[in-house]
């Protein structure tokens, strides 16, 4: 734009006044032209009509900022023809004139604007010139006031002095009046117990009294305002001692002998001591509700009558105390803080010996909001007597509690375990019905688990209370840490889950090893009961702990894996003490037979002795008890053909099968050899070797511990002929039963010819039966 | 029928003499005398006789023959006389005076302790006095140990599940342990130094240490071994070592330092024990030692019946099973060293 670029060029500024040299270069002209459009307001239209290409630099643009006329000249002349010159100088001409002709207007236009504006300059100095005259004459009245003004003032000063010390002496007086009545006002204030009245004037007047007593008439005074003032103190200590008013009236007393100048140690000491007979009183009354007749009234209403009455109290005196003897410190809080701790003391004693009383019930609610509100109802004066550490003592109530809930759940759920085996025992022990099963063993252990499962819920449940959201001590740190896992995880679970494995292994230690302690369906019972815990219900209780409680404290808590660990040792232990028991029982009827009978001068056998049948249908019995809690089991490769195993009882025994067909009874040395080689063969057999949790691994167990037994009787016997052809009837016997029982019956029948080779060799006359005849009796049997 | 014998067995120097009968005693013999028990089996009834023997001339010690194993042939004994028990039932087992002259055996027949009084002039036994266990049901005794201490008053029974001990002089019961094992209990043996402990052992597979002044409970229980343990031997000269035989066919030899009488180190009572204190013998004195399993002997192939310790060489220990298998093994070096040093 022309205007804002005019900078940079030669002569006038963009201020230039239209009236700038007429002589100028067209282009000049043009150029103001344009900023008096400018400033007229109509730069917009040439603006507009300007060629946009154009460029502004160019010094050939007529229009542009840095025209040079040499330059455009010289274009001129040398790319125009002559007439084109001329034409262009014939316009050029032409468009200097209008542009002169359109100056002259514009002057002409503003002149008389120029002339009007002159007047009014000269107008306005006239105005100013008489302006300045008044000033001056205001200046000078002002003066003339102010002289005035302190005339005056200097007269009324007199006055006024007088007048202020008159209103002086008419305070004074009334002062002195109020004094000269006091006595008078004072006596019918007392007469009309109006006390705080009567003190408010007595504190006023003392002070002035105490100053003025040098003179006579004020002594007077002083002396009537003492002896009312003594008999007002007097009164209200009457009105205090009486006791009869409650706290607060009692507090107002103290204030008003306070502010009768009383000592404060006296009045302290004196407050405290009615204080305390006030709460003793409430003591006394908890404790004859403690008290030994029997319908006591339940721990919620012990806990609100406690909290109404006592802490109720305890806070009001404890805030009157601070108020009246706030000023003095630290002494007197000490005071406070040792009363408010005695009384606590007691208090608390009584709350603990009726929650003592709580505990045997098994309520847990309403304790858990005895305690809440117990607990609540403490934070209060906790807040206010921090020193007296209420609040703390309270809290640790509440723990202790919480801790003795804890050991009672325990001792329930022990309890609850023990109960389950008592019922377990006695149903065992119920006679059965002929023909009739009782309660299955699955049966009564589903029983029992889900007894005890739901034993330990509902403790869970109970304990749950005491860090419900809604009470108020369960956000304190006890209650979300060490509570949830010490205590509930450790303390109940984990210790529950112990206590039920030792009480378990304990029925393996028992010192009646004869078996008749315990019965061994409850050993097999139990051993299952600690299985599935180990494999199912032990990590299922902790989850559920865990999720119920949240555990936050990182203290460290037992593991599973430990637990489950501890169960499957105990599993273990049982099954094998009852494989150990069974064992025992049969091992007994085996010895009994075997030493009570004379082998040397029994007859030929005929059948197969009762008691081989005895250990055979109890074995049965075993093996169907023991299926009724435990999975079948692997068992060895069986060989296709069993019959031909129940021959090969007596051919290795008399014949020495493939090893020494020539085996004949009279040569009892190669017995011993040929059973030597035999062993050699065989693996060692470790007789009470741990059992595995199945029913073949069990019985297996039981029928080794039998067999061994028979095996070293027998060796302590010396036989007769037809002895040693009994026991051969009796080994094939039990030969054809037992190995369905074993997992290997190669061990059964490696046992048995072990037991009919050793009764040969205490044979004088060994003469085997014929296999075939032994078969017959067997079958027959 | 297996024949019945009393192998009296040379081995040169350790064992004087042994004799076997299985399953029956196996015996060093500290006298020139040596009593048996053994079996006669008649028409009606079988009836377990004692007999004293007389040990052959040449195997007495302070002989001056020396044995030649290769050209020794077994030598017979000779018979002294028979202790005549048909009175009273089957004899179980025959105890010789640990001390004194040598003049006195008790034998152990059903119910009976019989004391008999040797007179080896007229080749008899004479029975001096006898006691009898009265009690319901049929009481039998299955072993007895003569206790060394006591100047030989106190002779210590079994049976059943108890153990009793008696006074020889009275013939009177002492002391009583009532189910001393869960089941019978097998054998039993008198600590050589300490003067009131016995060991036990029993079809429970257990072994039991007890100190007769207090008996109700024992002092220890091992549990090696897995089936009844049917014999159990303290070292006649150091008695942490104790031996037991099973018929798991096993045979045991255990270090029972803990109730020895021979005091270990500077009796520092510290917890953390090794089990490998003979290893390393040169930490003996900062190492309480550990009542543990020396060694297990699986060589017996069938049930072990007797072990004992050689009377010669306290090292020195054999064990016999069932099928005839007499072993003979040596306390490791390491170990004997440890307890010398």
């Amino acid at each position: 734009m022309a205007a804002a670029a005019a900078g940079p060029g030669p002569g006038s500024g963009p201020g230039d006044s239209p009236e700038g040299p007429e002589a100028e270069a067209p282009e000049r002209r043009r150029k103001a032209h344009g900023m008096l459009k400018l400033y007229y307001g109509l730069s917009e239209g040439e603006t507009a009509g300007r060629p946009p290409g154009s460029d502004p630099l160019d010094p050939t643009d007529l229009n542009g900022a840095h025209f040079d006329p040499e330059v455009y000249l010289d274009k001129l002349r040398r790319e125009c023809p002559l007439a084109q010159l001329m034409d262009s100088e014939t316009d050029m001409v032409r468009q200097i004139r209008a542009l002169d002709s359109d100056m002259q207007t514009l002057v002409y236009e503003n002149y008389n604007k120029f002339i009007s504006a002159t007047d009014t300059i000269r107008k306005m100095k006239n105005d100013f010139r008489k302006m300045e005259d008044e000033m001056d004459r205001l200046a000078t009245n002002m003066a003339v006031i102010t002289d005035f003004s302190a005339r005056i003032s200097a007269t009324l000063q007199d006055r006024h002095e007088r007048i202020t010390k008159l209103a002086g002496v008419h305070a004074l007086l009334r002062k002195l009046q109020f004094l000269f009545e006091l006595p008078s006002r004072l006596t019918q204030c007392v007469e009309l117990g109006a006390y705080g009245q009567a003190v408010r004037y007595q504190g006023r007047a003392r002070a002035v009294l105490q100053q003025y007593q040098h003179l006579p008439s004020f002594r007077a005074i002083q002396d009537d305002c003492q002896v009312i003032t003594a008999r007002l103190a007097q009164q209200l200590r009457q009105r205090f001692r009486e006791g009869g008013s409650g706290a607060p009236e009692q507090a107002e007393c103290v204030e008003l002998l306070l502010a009768l100048g009383e000592p404060a140690e006296e009045l302290c000491a004196e407050f405290l001591a009615h204080a305390r007979g006030r709460l003793e009183a409430e003591l006394r009354s908890l404790e004859a509700e403690l008290g030994p007749s029997p319908p006591a009234p339940d721990v919620l209403e012990f806990t609100d009558h406690g909290g109404s009455g006592f802490v109720g109290g305890l806070c009001q005196v404890a805030s009157a105390y601070q108020e009246l003897f706030a000023a003095q410190g630290p002494a007197g809080a000490e005071k406070l803080a040792a009363f408010t701790r005695e009384l606590g003391g007691r208090y608390f004693a009584l709350v603990e010996r009726r929650l003592a009383q709580e505990q045997g019930s098994g309520d847990n609610s309403l304790l858990v909001r005895a305690l809440d509100r117990f607990h609540r109802r403490l934070r209060a004066p906790g807040a206010l007597l921090a020193a007296a550490g209420l609040a703390e003592a309270a809290t640790e109530i509440v723990e202790r509690v919480a801790r003795e809930r804890l050991g009672h759940h325990l001792q329930g759920l022990r309890a609850a375990f023990l109960g389950c085996l008592t019922d377990v025992r006695q149903a065992l022990a119920a006679p059965r019905l002929a023909g009739k099963e009782g309660p299955g063993l699955a049966e009564l252990l589903a029983n029992v688990a889900s007894s005890i499962l739901s034993h330990i819920k509902a403790s869970l449940a109970a304990v749950h209370l005491f860090t419900a959201k809604e009470v108020s001590f369960s956000n304190k740190p006890y209650f979300r840490g060490e509570f949830c896992s010490q205590g509930v995880r450790e303390g109940l679970i984990v210790g529950f889950i112990r206590s039920m494995c030792q009480t378990a292994q304990s029925f393996c230690d028992s010192p009646g090893e004869k078996g008749g302690a315990t019965p061994p369906a409850l050993l097999l019972l139990l051993s299952r009961l600690c299985l599935d815990y180990e494999t199912a219900t032990i990590s299922y209780i902790l989850t559920l702990t865990d999720e119920q409680f949240l555990v936050q404290d990182q203290s460290p808590v037992t593991p599973v894996s430990t637990l489950c660990a501890e169960a499957r040792e105990t599993a273990r232990r049982l099954l094998t003490h009852y494989v150990k028991v069974q064992g025992l029982v049969i091992s007994q009827m085996l010895r009994k037979s075997v030493e009570t009978r004379d082998w040397l001068s029994t007859l030929e056998p005929r059948n197969v002795r009762a008691v081989m049948k005895r250990v055979v249908e109890d074995t049965t019995a075993i093996d169907v008890q023991v299926g009724l809690l435990y999975e079948e089991g692997v068992r060895k490769a069986q060989s296709s053909d069993s019959s031909k195993r129940t021959f090969s009882v007596y051919s290795s025994s008399r014949q020495q099968g493939r090893y020494a067909p020539s085996y004949t009874p009279s040569a009892p040395m190669d017995t011993n050899l040929l059973s030597n080689i035999q062993k050699l063969f065989s693996e060692r057999i470790d007789v009470f070797s741990p059992v595995e949790f199945n029913k073949v691994s069990v019985l297996t167990g039981i029928i080794k511990i039998s067999l061994k037994t028979l095996l070293e009787c027998v060796r302590l016997r010396t036989f007769g002929r037809f002895g040693l052809q009994q026991v051969q009837v009796d080994c094939h016997f039990l030969q054809l039963y037992l190995w369905r029982f074993v997992a290997d019956e190669e061990l059964v029948h490696l046992l048995l010819d072990e037991v009919v080779a050793s009764a040969a060799l205490r044979c004088p006359d060994p003469v085997p039966m014929e296999p075939s005849v032994v078969e017959v009796i067997c079958e027959r049997g | 029928m297996r024949e019945r014998r009393c192998c009296c067995w040379c081995l040169s120097r350790p064992f004087k003499c042994a004799f076997l009968q299985p399953p029956g005693i196996l015996t060093t013999v500290p006298e020139v005398i040596e009593v048996s028990a053994r079996r006669e089996a008649s028409d009606s009834k079988v009836l377990t006789c004692a007999a004293v023997w007389r040990m052959p001339k040449e195997l007495e010690p302070g002989s001056h023959e020396s044995p030649d194993d290769s050209s020794s042939t077994a030598h017979s004994l000779e018979l002294l006389c028979h202790l005549d028990n048909t009175a009273h039932g089957s004899t179980a087992c025959v105890m010789w005076e640990p001390t004194g002259d040598g003049k006195k055996v008790i034998s152990l027949a059903d119910n009976h302790i019989l004391l008999w009084d040797l007179q080896e002039s007229s080749g008899r036994a004479v029975l001096s006095s006898s006691a009898s266990l009265e009690g319901k049901g049929q009481l039998k005794f299955t072993s007895g140990r003569w206790s060394p201490h006591h100047t030989g008053t106190q002779v210590a029974t079994a049976n059943d599940t108890t153990i009793r001990g008696w006074d020889t002089r009275s013939m009177s019961q002492i002391y009583c342990i009532e189910n001393a094992h869960g089941q019978l209990v097998r054998d039993l043996d008198f600590n050589p130094n300490k003067q009131y402990y016995l060991a036990s052992c029993g079809d429970d597979c257990k072994v039991r240490f007890w100190d007769t002044r207090s008996v109700t409970e024992p002092v220890k229980t091992l549990e090696e071994h897995s089936h009844w343990v049917w014999s159990i031997r303290y070292n006649h000269s150091h008695d942490q070592l104790v031996l037991t035989g099973s018929s798991d066919s096993r045979v045991i030899l255990s270090n029972m330092v803990s109730i020895s009488s021979e005091p270990f180190g500077h009796l520092v009572d510290d917890d953390d024990l090794s089990d490998q204190e003979e290893r390393r013998p040169e930490e003996k004195s900062q190492e309480p030692p550990q009542d543990s399993v020396i060694a297990t002997y699986e060589e017996h192939e069938d049930s072990v019946y007797a072990v004992d310790w050689s009377s010669a060489d306290p090292w020195l220990f054999a064990s016999l099973s069932y099928d005839g298998r007499l072993v003979i093994n040596r306390v490791p070096r390491a170990l004997k060293y440890h307890i010398l040093l």
